[in-house]
């Protein structure tokens, strides 16, 4: 068994399918949900297939109640757009979904995060002068501010869990405390953090993320060392449930199915046949 | 009104250097061939304005067709990274790259306000990020009617844009369905309008979550079958998601990129060409 293998009664898994399962069960059936792409799609969808069959995902290419039946690969996949409950506008994505504060819980992921759940996907290094240039904001700066809460998940390495961001693209709890109210957004804020080693959760007056469960298998001193700042450990510290058989079978019923309808997927070679044909028609 | 012409007529026409190109397509309907065309007619010092490069960007921006990068994420989706936009933003490559970024939502405003003909929008965004710091075109604003303090964005108003839809009909009006993404705001934002379909037909029939744009807001649509691959076109083909895994070694290397734009789009006359060649090359890089 590798180390990245955990072993629970009869069944093992690694330690990315115990943080997307911890992830999925953050996620309230009916709830209004904003999907990132990559974690967040997955844990989501695992959660629409077990604990929450009733949660409307919105992806921010402008699917609203998406029920995609494999993983998308991009945000804007054509499998999100096909049994959606609506397919919106971008414009209206962004200003008629997000910033009005109507969705529930906003579910993202992150290059870096800080002890305040501030968030980096812009760069590593200076600004000017970039050691590593990262994709950028995206939807993430008015998820973070706008959605009621907002859930969190990356792996966690002391590269990714650091004690000073090198540019603050979304916002957590900005300086701790009650600096983030001062910026009158109107969703509350991060809740919960799930990483490969355990959750943590932001203290209720300083803000500062602290870990509540170590999933099995996973330590106190792991995370310490993973975590760039002096990480503190709740009190009445937990152990995550390990992901259960169904949890699991589900979760890599999706995946398998995903990898399946990628694999079948001849997609230069059915698109000449078809321009091929029309060319034919055109000809008759 | 639209006129129907071919593409390469049709960036001739109406993309000239130094101009600032706006070209829409959210992951769907990505215009692949009009991005092509433009660097087979090699504008230069262009201002490249899209919400998601992508992998049409990396490559125009790796032919030295860009001066600046207006945009809001730079990835090549599911995938990782787009070597050759962090190419010229981390080492100056082919050229040093100027860039103006912002979050979707305040390009998604720009854009509308764009389409609007007003000269800013307004939103609930940015507050407490970095963001203001390094771009210029996000400022507070004070609502004169509540007091509470919004962010304003300067309006984006492209001398051309390019999409790609499903289809033209015979009076030249365009009909896209699927994820619309933000194309709309795009084009009505541009002064100039270039379109190209996979087909072009009698009339529209309806389709969920269609939207049309009548032909006077169009200057010219190119008939281009397989336009937006690898990207999709919902109705027509699947993404081709295994090409956006083959870019990534591709778009690493400097010299590896330049043979393949060689190879691929300079050396073909057109993107029926370009389709033929890269199936060719298939299994190369599959």
């Amino acid at each position: 068994m590798s180390s990245n293998e955990m072993s629970s009664n009869e069944s093992s898994y690694t330690k990315d399918e115990m943080m997307t399962v911890a992830a999925s069960r953050e996620l309230r059936d009916d709830a209004l949900c904003f999907v990132g792409i990559g974690l967040p799609s997955e844990a989501a969808n695992l959660a629409r297939a077990t604990y929450a069959p009733n949660c409307v995902l919105v992806y921010e290419s402008g699917p609203i109640g998406a029920k995609p039946d494999v993983l998308p690969h991009s945000i804007g996949d054509g499998v999100l757009a096909e049994n959606a409950d609506s397919v919106v506008p971008i414009p209206e994505i962004f200003s008629y979904w997000l910033q009005t504060g109507r969705i529930d819980i906003g579910f993202l992921g992150a290059a870096q995060i800080d002890r305040f759940a501030n968030i980096n996907t812009t760069v590593i290094g200076s600004y000017e002068k970039p050691k590593v240039r990262l994709p950028g904001a995206g939807g993430a700066p008015e998820i973070a501010a706008s959605a009621k809460e907002v859930i969190i998940v990356l792996r966690h390495t002391p590269r990714a869990f650091v004690e000073e961001l090198a540019f603050r693209t979304s916002v957590g709890y900005l300086d701790g405390g009650d600096s983030r109210e001062k910026l009158r957004y109107l969703g509350g804020g991060p809740t919960v953090v799930i990483t490969d080693l355990g959750i943590l959760r932001p203290d209720p007056e300083t803000r500062e993320l602290t870990l509540a469960k170590v999933h099995p298998g996973a330590s106190v001193e792991q995370a310490r060392e993973a975590t760039g700042w002096d990480l503190k450990a709740a009190e009445d510290l937990g152990t995550t449930d390990p992901p259960s058989e169904e949890e699991l079978r589900v979760l890599r019923h999706l995946r398998a199915k995903t990898e399946a309808a990628n694999k079948d997927m001849q997609v230069l070679r059915n698109l000449q046949a078809r321009i091929g044909a029309a060319r034919e028609d055109g000809r008759k | 009104m639209a006129d129907v012409v071919s593409l390469r007529e049709a960036v001739a026409e109406l993309v000239r250097d130094g101009n600032s190109v706006a070209l829409e397509g959210f992951t769907h309907l990505i215009p692949t061939a009009g991005a092509h065309e433009i660097i087979r007619q090699d504008r230069e010092d262009l201002t490249l304005i899209r919400m998601t490069p992508d992998l049409i960007y990396d490559q125009m921006i790796g032919s030295g067709c860009a001066k600046k990068l207006i945009f809001s994420w730079g990835g090549n989706p599911g995938v990782g990274s787009l070597h050759r936009f962090r190419d010229a933003i981390e080492n100056g490559w082919p050229r040093a790259l100027e860039i103006e970024e912002h979050s979707h939502a305040g390009m998604a405003n720009r854009y509308v306000a764009g389409a609007s003909n007003l000269p800013f929008a307004v939103l609930r965004g940015y507050v407490g990020t970095d963001l203001p710091k390094v771009t210029n075109t996000i400022a507070p604003i004070t609502c004169p009617f509540t007091g509470e303090e919004l962010a304003a964005v300067p309006a984006l108003s492209p001398d051309v844009s390019i999409i790609h839809a499903q289809q033209a009909d015979r009076r030249g009006n365009v009909a896209m369905w699927g994820i619309t993404g933000i194309q709309k705001e795009a084009v009505l934002s541009s002064r100039r309008v270039i379109v190209t379909v996979e087909e072009v037909v009698e009339a529209f029939e309806p389709h969920h979550s269609q939207v049309v744009l009548p032909s006077v807001a169009v200057d010219a649509i190119a008939v281009v079958p397989g336009g937006a691959y690898p990207s999709y076109a919902h109705g027509y083909y699947a993404r081709d998601n295994s090409f956006y895994e083959a870019w990534d070694p591709i778009g690493r290397d400097r010299e590896r990129f330049r043979e393949w734009m060689e190879r691929h789009v300079l050396s073909t006359e057109d993107f029926a060409e370009h389709l033929e060649s890269i199936q060719e090359a298939e299994v190369s890089w599959r």
